[in-house]
């Protein structure tokens, strides 16, 4: 009986394997399948003690190849590894770790989304006699060892906002959250509340929430991934793996398939190389902080050693945040930097002033990362006198708004209620003097009415109405030929002539409102004042961070075709007189994608934006989602922006948004998706993933005005609709009644 | 009232649907389907989103059009109009011939041979208690209509009106609406037929179940 249960083990350990390596040609596989069958064979004619030898024999080769093979693990064997239904899931980790949990709002599939769950666990730690119950949130992502239910792990908008809820009641409840990552990525639908915006909520939330936050990363699939993992310390598992993408999606795009094509398995690993996914490469560049150690051939439930290991390494790590933060530290600190998983007690409430120093903590921490991505060719005088420059800037920003401007404030407000007041008292005894002068003046003194006003009809404003002279016209009216409206089998619509169309009425079909998609150019130019662009960070460079193959002449490309040096260009402008920040993501450049570059100069641009309490909009021309090509350089980008934007709405500013053409995945699923003012040029395009992606993940059939703007509004995730050619007074609108209380101008 | 054997005897001989392209503005022509009996697609997809076989292209202005094949078919003939000429708006280009699906030729039976009873107004509609535990029960062609009967209760709208009935008097064959579902105006709500062209009607049906050939 033994004996079979062993083989038994045997055949599963090698099935394993064998799925891991996939269709690859090993020897060492071979070589155990075929050891295996002979001793299968040769089992039923041997004495028992002769079979347990050589059983043992058999367990030995079978322990010393799985050894072996863990040194040839390629990028895609990791990837098969956390895929694989034996893999550890979050259960056994809540079983094996803690001590004792409470899974909250669901019991199997009797759940808002299974592929989230969420569990009140405790660990317990013994000091002398002393035992403490110390109280977590865990949260995170579980794929139930192939339960079809839990979706892969593939998280519904409604189970993000679940995970969001219960981190809220972390916070509340001051004990830390410990958040595991098990998801290939997010389901792309966009249902209320939708599954770019939901991901955009959680890492504006995240980016303050005053608990420390622990993140173990198994499968770290992009959005997906980012929805629970922005935290204090990122632990990642030593076979899992991190991306922007799977390598099946990334070889998909590099490889130009469509309709549900199939890359080759070779680009495919390829891709996977490429993206520097596993631990190793992002414990490198920074990404994690620490890497746990797996058995060979990856963690499964059997496993003891290793969730001893993890426990341990949440702890510590939930210690070192708080002692980061907090005040009596001194021995603690020393020890657990000397040996991690050091045996001390750390109290894991954090009071008020340890509260904002691991918010800063945490800023700063995403702040430096993905510093050496982008390509910064300031000379070194350059940099010295713009640090020169931002330094003064901050100064007379603090000299005019907090010191001189919180005295001006309140005595301006002081100054207010007191003249609120006066009016009560002189208006009660102005009101009784002019009933007494009007009764002795017989009527004289009556205002003049302007009846002309009001009874003759309104002159046509020519300035006001613009009448065609926008000051820049788009070259697509300069050709001589008519366009076909795409709503014209709907509609009816009549062809109109280009230069019309393009010139005169701004690209708007003028049967039925359609909006032809128009250069950046024609913003920059119609919507702020002229000549008031004056253009910040145009050093800032793409590169190519992970040599990825070919990257570089595409890049070269659209640089040379565009003339910038990254898909964003940050400005400062002014509309009617008031000035605002910019940031600007132009479709033209690698299809508006944003990477290590485009996601500093907007950081950068969110500070001088708070530093001179300038409102700020981001204009989204149209972007793809995150540029592929830099892998994680690219989707931490996500996190970092939204930071930046929590850290200046917070400051008193105003974050508006303008979406534009087509705007999808990692950005608006972030520090887009996050501003509480967001509207889209009619005609736009607003969601997570794109049709294609959708039927392919999900299998739903998409109607093609899916992502539309009118349907982005329907479901609340966008709040205006705006006409092309009223933009710029819809921002003199907004500027003047939405937004905190610091901008310069209120 | 049509008969039944005599129309199904006029679709096999010509089972299939004309359907004549024209220009639909004037423009240079350009075709791009040039053989006939070439075989076209129809739109196709949930929401017909996607477009059918490209037929040719129409230019005007430098505005290059494409017409695609509104129904899936094969070319019949084309009009004479060699590719590069100018047309005039609604001048014929091409006839595609559809051969008719069996749910085709059942519906235009019964669209001829039915008297159909259309929505008066938007809204939802329900047969009157009674009728409709008959319906449940024993089926509509147990169910005799006559003109001016109260036949439908009309909800839109917080309120309630019944329908009657008007039309020449027979069972229902069809009904054409789902409970709960909105109806739009002038929709058929069912179709009547006299109870004495019952059985031939069903025989027709059944003919045309079993024997028609549907053709690609």
């Amino acid at each position: 009986m033994d004996i079979e249960k062993r083989i038994q083990e045997l055949r599963d350990r090698l099935k394993y394997i064998q799925d891991i390596f996939g269709a690859d040609e090993n020897t060492n596989v071979t070589m155990l399948d075929a050891k295996l069958g002979e001793y299968l064979l040769r089992e039923p004619g041997l004495t028992e003690q002769e079979a347990v030898r050589q059983l043992e024999t058999l367990e030995e080769l079978f322990r010393f190849l799985e050894k072996k093979l863990e040194r040839e693990l390629t990028p895609m064997n990791r990837v098969r590894i956390v895929r694989h239904p034996q893999r550890i899931c979050l259960k056994d980790i809540l079983e094996n770790v803690y001590d004792n949990y409470t899974e909250i709002g669901g019991q199997d599939d009797y759940s808002i989304d299974p592929s989230m769950l969420i569990a009140r666990a405790y660990i317990t730690r013994r000091r002398g006699k002393k035992i403490h119950h110390q109280a977590v949130m865990v949260i995170g992502q579980e794929k139930g060892h192939g339960q079809e239910f839990r979706n892969g792990g593939s998280v519904k908008p409604w189970g993000n906002a679940k995970a969001l809820h219960y981190m809220k009641v972390a916070e509340t409840e001051n004990i830390p959250i410990h958040t595991y990552i098990f998801t290939p990525g997010s389901y792309p639908i966009e249902d209320y509340p939708g599954a770019a915006q939901q991901i955009a909520k959680n890492l504006y939330e995240m980016a303050g929430l005053k608990v420390p936050i622990v993140a173990v990363i198994s499968e770290g699939g992009s959005g997906g991934a980012e929805a629970i993992g922005l935290a204090d310390t990122r632990i990642m598992m030593s076979h899992g793996y991190y991306s922007v993408i799977s390598p099946e999606g990334a070889a998909a795009i590099e490889g130009r398939l469509r309709g549900g094509q199939r890359a080759e398995p070779r680009l495919i690993e390829r891709c996977a190389e490429q993206l520097k996914i596993t631990a190793d490469d992002n414990r490198a560049m920074g990404f994690v902080d620490w890497k746990i150690n797996e058995p060979p051939l990856g963690a499964r439930p059997e496993h003891y050693d290793f969730f001893r290991k993890l426990r341990k390494s949440v702890i510590a790590s939930t210690d070192e945040i708080v002692l980061g933060v907090s005040g009596m530290r001194l021995f603690r600190s020393l020890a657990l930097k000397r040996h991690k998983g050091a045996d001390v007690y750390v109290r894991w409430s954090l009071n008020a002033r340890a509260k904002e120093r691991l918010l800063w903590t945490r800023y700063m921490k995403y702040r430096r990362m993905a510093q050496s991505a982008y390509l910064d060719k300031r000379h070194w005088f350059s940099r010295g006198s713009e640090s020169i420059g931002e330094f003064v800037t901050s100064l007379y920003s603090y000299f005019r708004y907090d010191l001189f401007g919180k005295q001006h404030k309140k005595v301006t407000e002081l100054a207010e209620d007191m003249h609120a007041e006066m009016q009560v008292v002189v208006g009660r005894s102005t009101r009784y003097w002019k009933g007494l002068m009007s009764k002795l003046s017989f009527g004289k003194g009556k205002k003049e009415v302007d009846t002309a006003g009001l009874t003759s009809l309104s002159a046509w404003d020519e300035a006001a109405q613009n009448n065609g002279k926008w000051q820049y016209v788009s070259p697509q009216a300069k050709k001589d030929r008519s366009v076909t409206c795409p709503n014209a089998p709907v509609h009816g619509c009549l062809d109109q002539w280009a230069p019309d169309l393009f010139g005169e009425w701004a690209g708007v079909c003028s049967f039925c409102g359609h909006h032809f998609p128009m250069e950046y150019q024609w913003y920059l130019h119609n919507i702020f004042d002229p000549g008031s662009i004056y253009e910040v960070f145009s050093e800032i460079e793409s590169v190519n961070p992970l040599k990825f193959d070919g990257f570089d002449l595409k890049l070269d490309e659209a640089k040379r075709k565009t003339g910038h040096k990254c898909g964003c260009m940050t400005f400062e402008a002014r509309i009617e007189g008031t000035s605002v920040m910019v940031a600007m993501f132009m479709g033209a450049f690698r299809g508006g994608s944003v990477g290590a570059a485009e996601g500093e100069k907007f950081i950068r641009a969110m500070e001088r934006a708070r530093k001179k309490q300038l409102p700020f909009l981001s204009y989204v021309h149209g972007t793809a989602g995150i540029r592929i090509q830099e892998g994680v350089n690219g989707v931490i980008q996500m996190p970092r922006c939204t930071m930046a934007v929590r850290r200046y709405t917070e400051a008193g500013g105003l974050y508006l948004v303008l979406y534009d053409t087509n705007s999808y995945a990692g950005p608006v699923a972030s520090f887009l998706g996050c501003s509480p003012y967001q509207f889209a040029v009619r005609s736009a395009n607003i969601g997570f993933a794109g049709p294609g992606v959708i039927k392919e993940t999900t299998g739903m059939d998409i109607p093609p005005n899916y992502h539309n703007a009118f349907q982005a509004l329907s479901r609340g995730h966008i709040q205006g609709i705006w006409d092309r050619r009223e933009i710029r007074s819809n921002l003199v609108q907004s500027l003047q009644t939405m937004g905190g209380r610091n901008l310069y101008y209120r | 009232m049509i008969d039944v054997k005599d129309l199904l005897r006029e679709l096999r001989e010509e089972p299939y649907e004309k359907i004549v392209i024209r220009a639909p503005h004037s423009g240079r022509v350009e075709f791009v389907v040039q053989e006939p009996g070439t075989k076209v697609a129809g739109a196709s997809g949930t929401w017909k989103e996607t477009s059918g076989t490209l037929l040719a292209r129409l230019e005007r202005e430098q505005n290059k059009k494409p017409l695609f094949a509104p129904q899936k078919g094969e070319i019949m003939s084309f009009a004479g109009i060699q590719s590069g000429q100018f047309v005039q708006a609604g001048q014929e280009l091409m006839t595609i011939r559809h051969f008719l699906t069996r749910e085709e030729v059942i519906d235009r039976i019964l669209r001829r041979s039915l008297s159909l009873f259309p929505a008066p107004e938007k809204g939802k509609y329900y047969f009157f208690p009674d009728v409709d535990i008959k319906i449940k029960t024993k089926g509509s062609q147990t169910v005799h209509v006559e003109d001016g009967m109260e036949l439908f209760i009309l909800s839109r709208m917080k309120r309630e009106t019944s329908v009657r009935y008007s039309g020449p008097a027979g069972i229902i064959y069809a009904v054409y609406f789902e409970t709960n579902d909105s109806v739009d105006r002038n929709s058929p709500l069912i179709g009547v037929c006299p109870e004495s062209e019952l059985g031939k009607i069903q025989e027709v049906i059944s003919r045309v179940q079993s024997d028609w050939e549907e053709r690609d």
